[in-house]
């Protein structure tokens, strides 16, 4: 059992919502990324979800599209993700890896889950990879003893949302609207009809993430769903700070905010 | 590849697929549904072809270009003349196809990617004929380079938005329309301008365009009693390039050659020639060659031709390469230049710096294979929208 899903075991007992929050890799930097992170976690933030940066992420929205190619500026590669993955779990934080497919086959499909493990790495979250072209990924996570999160979407038929559940574990990740990511005024109805599809087909715990970004926003899905993904929300703190240490002050306040919204 | 993906629909070999999020699964199915319904529907094309006649202006003609020729090693050279169409290319084949697609889908807005704007000014063509709301995605950079298209498609009663992420170019382009349409699948219909992205557009724009290999196969015989020893065609996404080798596919005494764009040559590291000079990849939905960096990024490509300044290619292209059914050759932006000179001097025929790929191909292959060869050329589009850059090029005064 990975450490995201005793994650998700402690958090059931104590009747809450995990809080997962994400960042990309090398944003601002490299070191930076993980000093923000660290703020994450010491706000209350439960697990870490670390963006592969990618040149043409057409699942995100402006704000993490701009951290991205800030982050592509300086370099960041699958060494960086790596490392940046490792020094989270080192911390004792369960976090696993978001990337869209291109970077795993480009680094070798096997090679890549291994690596994902050797960082203590509990899993990956694969935004573009649909079930059909899943086999190989699906050899080598099973081999690491990994999970394999797959995205759900509000357009998502009921057989094929069984389909794509049963090749979920660690979380189910659902889209909680039909769009791109990014902060919203309100979380969309649709997420929580989408998470009521799922539990009648999957009995794995269930995160959604798109749009949330407020307390009020984390303590309305937390009624319904296992987890609560916020990202955009903390890069814009960053993206919009003076300095760094006014950064990871209102990171750290935005993640002590969320995790109260994530208790019910 | 471990497993056996020819086996799966909208494979080719190891290429092409489904990399895209969950969210339009459902919209791409019903558009596979929809399209195989409207295959079996001989009603649709009988509309669609009463459309090319009336309105593309179809069939297009043959054109022999002897003058050509005579720099090409006094090979028989025959022009597939695209450029004659309604909007100036190959392009309103596939637009008018999905088009009539998309009011059989009941959908009422549409939109497209662009990089030169001849996708976007037949797509907003086709809207404006089909009373459709039109939104056209085109890098920031794009609109600056082709500011005549950008009112073209203003004209028709398109909006045109500019792209400011990435490299503003093509490829960003097409990540907006994507965004655009996970957020508005229910409305909206992405008329993807290639022969790439995600399952079943590699099918279905090739099918849409496969008119034009069909006309020149029966066109040739008629003229010269005989196949053709050679087909060309440019390659950027490889629309027109499908659409005329498909036909010719089982005619294996036919060489089919693809002339991708080499920009300042492939060992500069600045060109478009995807296939020569790319690796397998994941890119826009698709697995095919992408110009990729080793950590999976896409590389910006370079190209003095925007409609084939793309890092992508279509799948089965890739897949054709591998099995050796068809060549692919890269031509520089300076011999592409060359022939587009040639062509307007010669024959009075000013190509799409596009085409001139091919006119560069043929020149080569003409003088290799000689006066008793028969070639044909895919002249996929006219190079009114290109008179700036040619003019620039040459040292011409504006």
């Amino acid at each position: 059992m990975t450490p995201l899903s005793q994650l998700f075991e402690k958090t059931r007992s104590e009747n809450r919502a995990a809080l997962i929050g994400y960042l990309p890799a090398g944003f601002p930097s490299q070191q930076e990324c993980i000093d923000a992170i660290t703020a994450m976690v010491e706000g209350g933030v439960d697990a870490i979800e670390i963006g592969f940066p990618y040149s043409d992420p057409v699942m995100d929205g402006p704000i993490i599209q701009a951290a991205a190619d800030l982050s592509l500026s300086q370099g960041t590669g699958a060494r960086e993700v790596f490392s940046t993955l490792a020094a989270i779990t080192h911390m004792g934080t369960p976090a696993v890896v978001m990337t869209y497919w291109n970077p795993i086959e480009r680094y070798g499909v096997e090679n890549f889950a291994h690596s994902i493990a050797q960082a203590g790495g509990s899993g990956v979250i694969t935004p573009d990879l649909t079930i059909e072209e899943a086999q190989p990924w699906r050899a080598a996570v099973k081999k690491e003893g990994i999970n394999s999160i797959f995205v759900v979407a509000p357009s998502t038929k009921d057989d094929r949302l069984e389909q794509v559940t049963a090749e979920c574990s660690g979380f189910i990740y659902a889209a909680s609207l039909m769009g791109v990511t990014g902060t919203r005024t309100t979380v969309s109805t649709s997420a929580r009809d989408l998470v009521s599809r799922v539990r009648k087909v999957s009995s794995t715990p269930v995160a959604v993430g798109l749009g949330v970004s407020t307390k009020e926003q984390a303590h309305e899905v937390a009624q319904y769903a296992d987890g609560v993904i916020v990202g955009s929300a903390f890069i814009r703190l960053l993206q919009e700070s003076q300095s760094m240490g006014e950064g990871l002050i209102r990171v750290r306040e935005l993640a002590q905010s969320l995790a109260q919204g994530v208790r019910r | 590849m471990t497993v056996n993906q020819s086996e799966i629909i909208g494979h080719f070999g190891p290429y092409g697929g489904r990399f895209v999020p969950e969210a339009l699964i459902e919209a791409l199915d019903s558009l596979t549904k929809a399209y195989e319904d409207a295959k079996a529907d001989p009603a649709f094309a009988a509309e669609l072809d009463y459309l090319h006649r009336t309105y593309t202006g179809r069939p297009s003609i043959i054109t022999e270009v002897p003058r050509f020729a005579e720099h090409a090693g006094g090979a028989r050279i025959i022009l597939k003349r695209e450029d004659l169409n309604h909007t100036g290319s190959h392009k309103i084949n596939n637009v008018l196809g999905q088009a009539l697609l998309v009011k059989r889908m009941g959908k009422k807005r549409i939109i497209a990617e662009t990089g030169a704007g001849q996708h976007g000014v037949a797509s907003a063509t086709a809207a404006a004929l089909m009373g459709l709301e039109c939104v056209v995605y085109m890098g920031e950079e794009d609109t600056k380079r082709q500011s005549l298209n950008v009112a073209r498609m203003k004209l028709l009663g398109a909006e045109v938005v500019p792209v400011t992420q990435g490299s503003k170019t093509l490829k960003d382009a097409i990540n907006e329309a994507m965004r655009d349409w996970v957020t508005n699948v229910d409305s909206t219909h992405y008329l993807l301008g290639t022969v790439a992205g995600p399952h079943p557009f590699p099918t279905m724009v090739r099918d849409f365009h496969r008119v034009i290999g069909v006309e020149a196969r029966a066109q040739v015989l008629e003229l010269t009693g005989k196949l053709p020893d050679a087909v060309l065609a440019c390659i950027g996404g490889g629309s027109n390039a499908i659409g005329i080798f498909h036909p010719f596919l089982e005619d294996t005494s036919v060489r089919l050659i693809g002339l991708e764009a080499g920009g300042s040559g492939i060992n500069s590291g600045k060109h478009a020639a995807t296939i020569s000079g790319g690796t397998v990849g994941v890119l826009h939905g698709t697995r095919s060659y992408v110009l990729q960096d080793e950590n999976g990024q896409t590389v910006e490509s370079h190209s003095i031709s925007a409609g084939l300044d793309y890092p992508g290619v279509g799948p089965e292209h890739a897949y054709l390469s591998d099995i050796g059914r068809a060549e692919y050759q890269a031509i520089t932006d300076d011999e592409a230049m060359e022939a587009f000179s040639l062509l307007c001097k010669t024959e009075g025929i000013i190509p799409a710096i596009e085409s001139a790929h091919a006119l560069a191909g043929v020149m080569k292959l003409g003088r290799e294979l000689g006066p008793d060869s028969t070639l044909l050329v895919n002249l996929s589009g006219r190079g009114d929208k290109d008179v700036d850059t040619a003019a620039r090029y040459f040292g011409l005064p504006l």
